[in-house]
């Protein structure tokens, strides 16, 4: 009998989740568009005066990209816990923290990443100098990594509650308010010709700290709500 | 008196029983659900466990899963205590939600099963998949199949894993006379493997071949 390694349940996942993506992949643009929307009103309602506009862009990108983000949190673990796939998951003889870091890359690959690709031009859309692009780039791919370990946490604590969504919301945004402020921080700072490297060091310890513990405590949390 | 050696070793060691539980009860905010219950389960055991609607079939099937934790007695899989974080390789589940990605098609939810849980020994997915009737449906996704096919796609995944224990939770709901025999006959070749079961039924359907053991659960008032 073969159980298979670890590593080819973790890829197991991976590809599912993928495969799951691309045939709806429609649902995985959601994020990115509502994002776009957002962005799209403020200079509406702002007023188009290019001076204002870059005063606010890093503020405006990143609450966007981050209700963006909880928009699609709750999906993480909402489909496989209705179709019975995550009692499979938690049976597996596989750690379970491994296969639930698996599925928040691929949810963070088809949520996230949209996100970061279009951000440049949501920030030209807003007027952010070019020369700050690649700290707000830097600044969302930590900092989304994070959003998305940390709410992966909260979902898990969630998921056996019919109608979770306000609660999830309680639950995730005061752990999402340091990440705002420190990954925000780093571009304003960037903005105004400061250093700007200390924040963005500051979300990267909080990241490989929470790629370490986020899984384990999403497989505890996890254990916990569907039992 | 001391027994002689020769008696000793002309002794056959005691068979290790597949699952063994000990008083094992479950409440649910301190309503009881079932038991205490004791019953072993030997290689080649199918038990029918059998009880109206509430009195916690699924819950046991649960139970002895590790999805949930008793409230008292224990629950040794060969020889060795379960606990939910060290679960071990030796069950399979198939409950009432069936754990079938619709989007994906009955090939691709077999290999995920694969992956995650490992293939039993000369057994591969396409055989699979024939032998529960479902030829030539492997690439049609799993939304279009009907409940009778979803439940043989989520048969077809039992015969790829390598547990030897089976829980089956309700297997004959919404299976054809043919699946009905069909499931019979998983069961019986899982119990000739050396393989065990514990299959739950409300009753309306009798097993064709053998009369298996029976294990009540009466709802507790």
């Amino acid at each position: 009998m073969r159980y298979g390694t670890t590593a080819s349940a973790c890829a197991a996942v991976i590809r599912r989740d993928l495969l799951l993506t691309w045939r709806r992949r429609g649902d995985a643009l959601n994020p990115a568009l509502f994002a776009i929307m957002v962005v799209v009103m403020f200079p509406l309602a702002l007023g188009p005066e290019p001076n204002q506009l870059a005063n606010v862009s890093v503020g405006i990108v990143f609450v966007a990209v981050l209700l963006a983000g909880l928009l699609a949190l709750d999906n993480l673990f909402r489909g496989d816990h209705e179709d019975g796939t995550l009692e499979q998951v938690v049976l597996s003889p596989h750690p379970l923290s491994l296969l639930l870091g698996s599925k928040i890359l691929v949810h963070w690959l088809s949520t996230a990443l949209p996100l970061i690709v279009i951000s440049p031009a949501l920030a030209e859309m807003l007027h952010l100098p070019r020369s700050v692009m690649p700290v707000l780039i830097v600044a969302l791919i930590l900092a989304t990594l994070l959003l998305s370990l940390l709410g992966a946490v909260c979902v898990a604590l969630t998921i056996g509650m019919r109608r979770s969504g306000m609660l999830l919301a309680l639950l995730v945004l005061p752990l999402y308010v340091p990440v705002l402020i420190f990954a925000a921080g780093a571009c304003n700072a960037a903005q105004m010709g400061l250093p700007f490297l200390a924040p963005l060091l500051w979300l990267g310890a909080a990241l490989a700290l929470a790629l370490v513990l986020a899984p384990l405590a999403c497989a505890a949390a996890l254990r916990i709500s569907i039992t | 008196m001391e027994p002689c050696p020769a008696m000793i070793a002309s002794d056959p060691p005691p068979p290790i029983p597949l699952l063994q539980a000990e008083g094992l009860a479950f409440a649910r905010n301190d309503e009881p659900v079932f038991g205490p219950l004791d019953f072993t389960l030997n290689p080649g055991d199918v038990v029918l466990v059998e009880g109206d609607n509430g009195s916690g079939k699924t819950t046991l099937l649960k139970v002895l899963s590790g999805l949930l934790q008793p409230n008292s007695g224990r629950i040794r899989l060969n020889g060795e205590d379960l606990t939910l974080a060290r679960l071990s390789h030796q069950v399979a589940l198939l409950g009432h939600l069936g754990g079938l990605k619709l989007d994906l098609t009955a090939l691709e939810n077999l290999r995920f099963a694969i992956g995650v849980f490992g293939l039993r020994s000369g057994a591969a997915p396409l055989p699979a998949l024939a032998s529960v009737g479902l030829e030539g449906y492997e690439d049609v996704p799993v939304r279009s199949l009907s409940a009778g096919q979803k439940k043989r796609v989520a048969l077809a995944r039992l015969l790829l894993v390598p547990a030897a224990l089976w829980l089956l939770d309700e297997p004959y709901a919404n299976l054809d006379k043919s699946g009905i025999d069909l499931v019979n006959r998983l069961l019986d070749a899982h119990a000739r493997r050396g393989g065990a079961a514990l299959v739950t039924s409300h009753g309306a359907y009798a097993f064709t071949s053998g009369t298996p053991r029976r294990l009540p659960l009466r709802p507790t008032p």
